[in-house]
C-alpha cells in the first residue's frame, strides 16, 4: 500500500501564482547568502548595468509562491532535499512580475542500504509578463521509509 | 583576481572563498529570507528529535553561497544552468570553502565544476554551473 504513494500525482500541477521580485526580499536574500553585491541591491549600480536595473541571485526563486499541487500532501518534517537545479533564460529583474507554478515530474523508489527511499521530482517554473519562461527549477526530494510510514498512518 | 571570465583557461579555477564558521544566526537569517522555517535548521531540540546531532544548514543556503563565486561576472554573462547534489550535512561551526573549476569552453558557454567542501575535506555540495557569455 505504501509503495508508489505519489506515483498517481505525476503530471499534476498547480495553478500559476503571481509573484513580484521584490527589492526588499532580494536584498534580504542576498545578505542571507552572504552575497550583498551592488548589482543585486544598489539601485544606481543596477541602472548603469547592462540589465538597466538590479537582478536577483540565481537561487532566489526559493522564495516564490508556486501554488498548491492538487493532491500533494507532504509532511512538514523529515524530508531530505537531495538535488536542486535551475535553468535560466536570463537573470530575474528586480521589480518584475513572475507567474510561478509547480508540477510533479516523477516519483520512484529505490532500495538502499538505509532502507527503501522514495524520490519525488518537482519542477517549478517562472514566466514573465510576455509569457516567456524565465527559469525552470527541479528539486529532488527524498522521503525515507520512516517518514512514509508516518504519513501512511 | 580575475577581471573577466573569458581570461580563464580550461583547468583553471576561480578564486576560492572560505566562509566564516556557520553560525545559528546565519541559518535564522536564511530561514527568514527564504521562508524555509523547517526547525531542524534553527532549533536544537527539533534537530535532535529528527535524529540529528544538532541543527544543520539549509542545503539551499550552501547552494546560494556557492553561486557568489560568479556574481562579479554578471556583466559578461549569466548563470544559465546551476545544478547540485546535496551530499553531506553542514553543522554549526563548520567551515566551508567554495570552489569552481572551468572544465570546458564551448562557443559562448563556460562549463564549471563547483563544490562546497568542509574543513575535513568532505564535499557537502557538488554540482555544475553553465555560464553563458553575452554576444
Amino acid at each position: 500500500m505504501m509503495t508508489r504513494m505519489f506515483a498517481h500525482l505525476i503530471g499534476q500541477k498547480s495553478k500559476p501564482v503571481k509573484n513580484v521580485v521584490e527589492r526588499g526580499a532580494v536584498k534580504k536574500f542576498a545578505e542571507a547568502i552572504g552575497d550583498p553585491h551592488p548589482l543585486f541591491i544598489d539601485e544606481e549600480t543596477g541602472k548603469k548595468s547592462r540589465y538597466k536595473g538590479n537582478i536577483a541571485p540565481p537561487t532566489f526563486p526559493r522564495v516564490f509562491d508556486y501554488g498548491k499541487i492538487p493532491g500533494l500532501e507532504l509532511p512538514k518534517k523529515g524530508l531530505i532535499h537531495g538535488e536542486q537545479s535551475y535553468h535560466y533564460k536570463r537573470p530575474l529583474l528586480v521589480g518584475e512580475e513572475i507567474q510561478c507554478w509547480a508540477q510533479v515530474k516523477d516519483y520512484y523508489e529505490k532500495q538502499t542500504r538505509s532502507g527503501r527511499l522514495s524520490f519525488l521530482v518537482i519542477n517549478r517554473y517562472g514566466a514573465d509578463s510576455d509569457g516567456e519562461i524565465v527559469f525552470e527549477d527541479e528539486q529532488v526530494i527524498i522521503i525515507t521509509e520512516a517518514v512514509r510510514k508516518e504519513m501512511a498512518k | 583576481m580575475i577581471a573577466a571570465l573569458t581570461e580563464l583557461e580550461t583547468g583553471q579555477a576561480l578564486p576560492e572563498v572560505t566562509l566564516e564558521p556557520v553560525s545559528r544566526l546565519d541559518l535564522i537569517k536564511y530561514a527568514g529570507a527564504s521562508g524555509d522555517y523547517n526547525p531542524i535548521h534553527t532549533i536544537d531540540e527539533e534537530a535532535k528529535k529528527a535524529g540529528l546531532p544538532g541543527i544543520i544548514a539549509h542545503g539551499m543556503w550552501t547552494m546560494g553561497n556557492l553561486a557568489k563565486l560568479f556574481t562579479p561576472f554578471y556583466k559578461d554573462g549569466f548563470i544559465e544552468d546551476y545544478s547540485v547534489r546535496f551530499k553531506g550535512m553542514v553543522f554549526l561551526n563548520d567551515v566551508l570553502t567554495l570552489k569552481a573549476e572551468l572544465e570546458e569552453k564551448r562557443e559562448n558557454k563556460l562549463y564549471f565544476r563547483v563544490s562546497a567542501v568542509k574543513q575535513n575535506g568532505q564535499e557537502v555540495v557538488k554540482g555544475k554551473v553553465v555560464f553563458a557569455l553575452y554576444e
